[in-house]
């Protein structure tokens, strides 16, 4: 028997052991190992604290989306890639011939001074995890005036537009309650811009000027002074907050650095075409826990996904790995009042204008604001737990298509220098 | 693609002011570099630095970002707003002869 392991059951690891399941060779027996007994669909998160009561479908019990699959409900101490083995948390030890790891991202708020401590879930919140998108609800709806700051501590981050989604629907939330005139909302961010990409940085940079929202650039938090309600900067400027909505320093698993597999910030160094772990020739790596500069977002999992497949059957074989991924991603951005933007894009080209998927029918519309887009945004839910967690063909190619897309008439920035867009 | 003339050494830099072919640098390099930014003298942490960022290039393929700068040099964060005021990671590459950090999107 051989036994190919996937460390983690977020959108990649499920998709990836659903897939494989169907298409292994018979001697083949595919595991995953993750402690959490419920599957959350985290793109729910981020309408939760504009007053989104649907938390209860935002999670399936993992019996459900592991279906056909064995599961094994540990939590992970650390990988020996010599043994070729995983130790879990209760001591005993899982041999594997294959290894994937998709334990994802966490949200390690106590790498910033000041930030936990008896205002954490008071007047300093969160929206990457349940418990805390839910208790934002409840202090957003008893806010009434002062300065709300959306505060990205530190690059990289899961879906990287959901900081300005945030401040889009925050806009909308307090112009429908006409308090709008007495909030003041603030982005403070470490990057010299409002998003990672020129083009798009452009579109969301004027999106955020016209609905009267701030942006702090190359704000390097350095702590959080919660008694007196201000951010601090390793640069010594201040930003007094009344309600502090930070991004918190993300991390890889504890394991993928306990296994000395992790850089500084224990993702996994990958390679960006064939998603194989540098420097083991059994071990792969998907989604948010890899180091790669494509965006932390389930779309990219997805795309990640199928070039995965192909080359853990190659791998089965004994053939050598496809080149398959182009850091492709496919996002939608809320803008708030029921619209929003659609940007697709990978590696080497940034969002363009234009349809999608196809040109001049769409019907989708790319880097401009729709009704179509929002609605598409809501439909992607049914979409998740239906066809990409369980690996069923999506109507999106796994290459980025230049389909429809416009090209810029001059210059080359839409290309080349979109990679090169950094922080500090 | 520009040239600069840094010291009567010839080195081939983008629009950004990042070499853009890092075996053209040398320390004098680095310091007519930091002369023209407004970042001199260059003291024993500022090399430190520049020697770590240029030792790490090498090993790993691509210039080190502020976190592992931060983590692996021996300078720690505020210490090097301090050295390489408003975006160490940046500055700190430029001066060590690298292209600019990649972002992370």
């Amino acid at each position: 028997m051989k036994n190919l392991v996937i460390l983690g059951a977020g959108t990649g690891g499920t998709t990836v052991a659903r897939r494989l399941r169907r298409r292994l060779p018979a001697e083949w027996t595919v595991s995953v190992v993750d402690p959490e007994p419920l599957h959350l669909y985290q793109p729910g998160l981020l309408f939760l604290p504009f007053g989104a009561r649907d938390e209860a479908k935002l999670q399936r019990p993992r019996e459900k989306t592991l279906r056909g699959v064995r599961w094994i409900r540990q939590a992970v101490t650390r990988v020996d890639p010599d043994s070729k083995q995983v130790v879990l948390a209760g001591g005993e030890r899982l041999g594997y011939d294959l290894l994937v790891v998709a334990s994802g991202a966490r949200t390690v708020p106590e790498e910033t001074a000041g930030m936990l401590g008896p205002e954490w879930g008071r007047s300093v919140h969160e929206f990457y995890t349940l418990e805390g998108a839910l208790a934002l609800r409840g202090a957003l709806a008893g806010f009434e005036r002062g300065r709300l700051v959306v505060d990205v501590v530190e690059m990289p981050i899961k879906c990287p537009v959901a900081p300005l989604e945030f401040l889009f629907l925050a806009d909308a939330f307090f112009r429908r309650r006409g308090l709008r005139e007495q909030v003041d909302l603030v982005l403070a961010t470490p990057l010299d811009g409002a998003f990672t990409r020129p083009t798009c940085n452009r579109v969301l940079g004027h999106l955020l000027e016209s609905k009267g929202i701030r942006v702090e650039t190359e704000f390097a938090t350095q702590e959080v002074d919660a008694d007196a309600r201000r951010l601090r900067s390793y640069d010594d400027r201040e930003l007094a907050y009344d309600l502090l909505v930070a991004v918190p320093v993300h991390s890889g698993a504890a394991f993928v650095e306990a296994s000395g597999l992790g850089n500084e910030l224990a993702f996994v160094p990958t390679d960006p075409a064939t998603l194989a772990v540098k420097g083991h020739d059994d071990i792969f790596a998907i989604g948010d826990a890899t180091d790669l500069p494509s965006s932390k977002a389930g779309s990219v999992a997805h795309f990640q996904a199928e070039v995965l497949q192909e080359n853990l059957l190659r791998a089965v074989r004994g053939r050598s790995l496809a080149p398959g991924f182009d850091g492709h991603a496919n996002c939608f951005i809320e803008t708030g009042f029921g619209k929003a933007i659609l940007i697709d894009f990978n590696y080497e080209t940034e969002p363009l204008p234009g349809r999608f998927p196809l040109p001049v029918l769409g019907p989708m519309r790319l880097l401009e604001e729709s009704r179509l887009n929002h609605l598409g945004k809501l439909a992607f839910r049914w979409i998740y737990w239906n066809a990409l967690l369980p690996g069923r063909p999506l109507p999106v190619t796994t290459r980025m298509s230049m389909l429809g897309k416009k090209r810029p008439a001059i210059g080359h920035d839409a290309t080349e220098k979109g990679r090169e867009h950094a922080h500090p | 693609m520009p040239t600069r003339e840094y010291r009567g050494h010839l080195v081939s830099v983008n629009d950004e002011g990042f070499m853009t072919d890092s075996g053209q640098w040398t320390r004098e390099v680095a310091e007519a570099i930091a002369e023209e930014v407004g970042l001199t003298p260059l003291g024993e942490r500022h090399w430190q630095v520049i020697d770590f960022c240029r030792q790490d290039a090498a090993r790993e393929g691509q210039p080190p970002g502020l976190r592992r700068i931060s983590k692996l040099s021996g300078v720690a964060m505020k210490e090097l707003y301090e050295l390489f005021p408003k975006g160490p990671g940046k500055l700190a590459a430029r001066l060590a002869g690298l292209p600019k950090p990649k972002g992370c999107i």
